[in-house]
């Protein structure tokens, strides 16, 4: 352990940074504010954007991630490295996902970093896997179960083109029948599945011997109930249940007007605000008495997430 | 391997005591008493059993392994439907104060002092099912002695630090430090910045999950960088190999180039000038001096008891001729420690310089501004970072100068709101009381600064910002 680091890349990965971009990577084009799309970088191909065309030999191809690419109409957009939270917010959806927010706690509360053995289900639309494969390479390893055999084929497409298949075993089966077909490996457990009490069994003995974290997901309080309740006859300890809410600002400058209480002809100063602020400074004539007072305000988005689901955390301890 | 199976408890580890939700950070030493949750005993017997063991407390400070028991089923599944006929006159238990603190005397379980208090209890029966669960979940947290001793890891730590000593660490709120750690894109083989003033926790979150692959360049200020917090996870030697030191101070003549000329001499062996410069290092002193302070606890005391040994087994003479040895092996060690550290700076130094870092967290108590647009500096294209500030209003500053200063997309001002449940049967809800506020983030993405437009690009974030003359023009309109 503790080898320092050699980067030896030469493709991209979502789990080792490249500087430049090269034939096959897989590119995030940034267009402005929350707008953007991935895509495969390939010799001769052509990608439409709403500023133009981006032809991949020519402008993407051996430019450095982070630049600036001019398209056919003059409009600019910047190409960025993939990674797992890029991804999260342009990737395929095959079912719902998890956003960046619950990954977070999930992946600080599951105690994972390089090493780690992971067994999650349902793999979904690999939005969590990614992360996961993220925290725990380059030696750890994550098996992931996905009852649906569609979304298992593609996941695994994905995880080859993303240059992380070694680092994953994706799994056609269903969780709470077969279990993650591993057994005394893993060091944490995910579950994100309609009725996760079914699989806590199967998750004790994915689990290392002398014990692991695990966790579910579930959006509704009955599930957690019942999640619970199996956790406990199944001899987990430090059951507990928690919620996580994102909450973003708008970064504003915001002007509020003065009153006019009648005095300002009299006594311009006389306001109680500093003079020194920007008041007035629209056009000299109109509404003379009037002020502004003027600060910068970090406004909550109108309409925001409420709730994603409730996140289950609990330990196996030595038996 | 650090995580091998079923890891042992050995001397001189960091171990955290858990009793509850409560969490203590201890060195394990032998015969050394430790106080946690208004008790006191010893860790030698803990020496051997393996992580996340239950111990008990016994008569004079000892732990043994709990043993699984039976839960005895109070027999009699009597149980009221109400409290209408409960009432409060203080007498209900018929165990006084003393009669308690005897049984403790005694050295009578605590097992059997709660069914004692449940026997005693006249109003018992009465209670609801819940009612009682209650009862006997409450009286068990308090009499019955049990200590679980778990690895470090940073869910626990930072757990810990937050219920504990949140002002150490700027209040950063565990979900908030994993946010950081997952929009900063943390993971083995990254080259990270890390500014921190909150006890080395950040630092060693950064450390859990890079694993020992990439290094980590850490910037401080004032003497030297803090890592109490960092020492607490008891990560393995190599971890330390590729984490270096910086200090803020010579940051700007850094970027200005004027770092190598002005304060380090090209050639550091050249002894005269090494000496000469010692007298101006006073920082670099006093960075050793808080090394050896921070030093685990476990090695320090082993050291006084060498010595002690030494003291007493030696001559006079010999005792003299020694130390005059001694001090002047303490110069020579200093000297070459000085001429370790400035090479170490200097790597440090080239390590930024080539300016293809790959992500930069901040959380200190700093005014975030001036950190971030220097820092920025060293920071590769396409690359995350992520800033920490207690309070909103500074994020709302940086988040304009980085908009004026280009080079940034993506920027987010966000929080995060935690809220805990209960869950029982027939009893889930939010827990009743919620953390108030665990800090701001103020994330984004790097890109390539276009410099001949600087100009162009600064005009575009004023006009990205809500222009307040539009709104007084639109105000005129209407009057």
């Amino acid at each position: 352990m503790g080898v320092s680091h050699q980067p030896t890349t030469v493709t991209m990965s979502f789990v080792e940074y490249g500087d430049t971009i090269k034939d096959g990577d897989t590119a995030i084009v940034f267009l402005g504010h929350e707008s953007m799309f991935p895509v495969k970088v390939q010799h001769g191909t052509v990608t439409q954007t709403k500023y133009g065309v981006i032809r991949h030999s020519t402008d993407l191809i051996g430019k450095k991630y982070g630049s600036k690419v001019t398209c056919s109409k003059g409009g600019w957009v910047f190409i960025l490295h993939p990674t797992p939270e890029l991804w999260t917010m342009n990737l395929p959806h095959r079912t719902q996902i998890l956003y960046s927010t619950d990954i977070s706690i999930i992946t600080m509360m599951l105690e994972l970093k390089p090493g780690s053995i992971v067994c999650e289900s349902g793999t979904g639309s690999g939005s969590l896997s990614h992360a996961l494969i993220r925290t725990v390479a380059p030696t750890g390893h994550l098996y992931t179960v996905e009852f649906h055999q569609q979304r298992a084929e593609k996941a695994r497409e994905e995880f080859r083109e993303h240059g992380v298949d070694h680092l994953v075993t994706v799994t056609n089966q269903d969780v709470c029948k077969n279990g993650f077909g591993v057994s005394n490996i893993a060091d944490a457990v995910f579950l994100d599945i309609p009725s996760p009490w079914e699989a806590i069994g199967h998750a004790k003995s994915a689990l290392k011997a002398e014990g692991g974290r695990i966790c579910s997901f579930s959006p509704c309080i009955e599930q957690v109930q019942r999640t619970c309740l199996a956790m406990e006859e199944y001899g987990f300890t430090e059951i507990n249940t928690l919620e996580i809410l994102l909450r973003v600002y708008n970064v504003r400058t915001i002007s509020l007007q003065i009153p006019d209480l009648g005095k300002a002809a009299e006594d311009n100063s006389g306001t109680g605000f500093d003079s020194s602020n920007p008041s007035n400074q629209g056009s000299p004539g109109a509404n003379l008495q009037q002020g502004t007072v003027q600060f910068k305000s970090g406004v909550p988005l109108r309409e925001m997430v409420g709730h994603t689901g409730y996140l289950t955390f609990a330990t196996k301890s030595l038996v | 391997m650090e995580a091998s199976p079923g890891a042992r408890i050995r001397e001189g580890d960091c171990a955290v005591l858990k009793r509850g939700e409560v969490f203590k950070a201890v060195p394990v030493l032998r015969r050394r008493k430790i106080i946690f949750e208004k008790q006191w005993f010893y860790l030698d017997n803990a020496i051997g059993h393996i992580y996340g063991t239950t111990f008990e407390v016994t008569n004079g400070g000892n732990l043994q392994p709990k043993q699984e028991v039976e839960e005895t089923p109070t027999e009699t599944k009597e149980a009221g439907t109400d409290n209408r006929n409960i009432v409060d006159d203080g007498k209900s238990q018929k165990l006084t104060h003393d009669d308690i603190k005897a049984l403790k005397d005694k050295g009578i379980k605590g097992q059997e002092i709660v069914q004692q208090l449940i026997e005693n209890s006249t109003t018992f029966r009465d209670k609801t099912e819940f009612a009682q669960d209650k009862y006997i979940k409450k009286k068990k947290k308090k009499y019955e002695a049990v200590i679980t001793i778990v690895k470090p890891s940073t869910r626990i730590l930072s757990t810990m630090y937050y219920a504990r000593e949140p002002g150490k660490i700027n209040h950063l709120r565990y979900d908030t430090l994993a946010q950081m750690l997952t929009l900063g894109n943390i993971h083995a083989g990254n080259k990270m910045i890390v500014m921190e003033t909150c006890a080395g926790l950040v630092l060693g979150a950064v450390m859990e999950r890079m694993g020992g692959y990439g290094s980590i360049i850490q910037m401080y200020p004032g003497g030297g960088p803090v890592r109490a917090a960092t020492s607490c996870f008891g990560f393995p030697k190599p971890y330390f190999d590729n984490l270096h030191e910086f200090p803020l101070s010579k940051v700007h003549s850094l970027l200005s180039g004027t770092f190598s000329t002005e304060t380090l001499p090209s050639d550091p062996e050249d002894n005269a000038l090494v000496e000469e410069e010692s007298n101006g290092l006073s920082e670099e002193k006093q960075a050793s001096l808080q090394e050896t302070e921070e030093e685990p606890a476990t090695e320090a005391a082993m050291e006084i008891n060498q010595s002690e040994e030494q003291d007493i087994n030696a001559e006079d003479v010999e005792f003299k001729e020694n130390k005059e040895k001694e001090n002047k092996e303490n110069v020579r060690e200093k000297q070459m420690k000085q001429w370790e550290r400035r090479k170490k700076l200097t790597e440090t130094a080239a390590l930024l310089r080539e300016k293809n870092a790959d992500g930069l967290i901040v959380a200190s108590k700093f005014h975030p501004t001036p950190l971030l647009l220097p820092l920025l500096e060293f920071v590769a294209p396409s690359r995350p970072f992520v800033v920490y500030c207690q309070y909103k209003e500074p994020l709302l500053e940086c988040y304009t100068k980085l908009r004026e200063r280009g080079g940034v997309i993506n920027l987010k001002l966000s929080e995060t709101w935690l809220r805990n449940y209960q869950v029982l049967p027939d009893r889930s809800h939010p827990k009743l009381t919620m953390s108030g506020g665990g800090g701001y983030l103020l994330s984004g993405i790097t890109v390539v600064l276009d410099k001949g437009k600087s100009d162009s690009s600064s005009l575009e974030a004023l006009k990205m910002e809500e222009p307040s003359p539009k709104r007084c023009k639109v105000q005129d309109l209407h009057c």
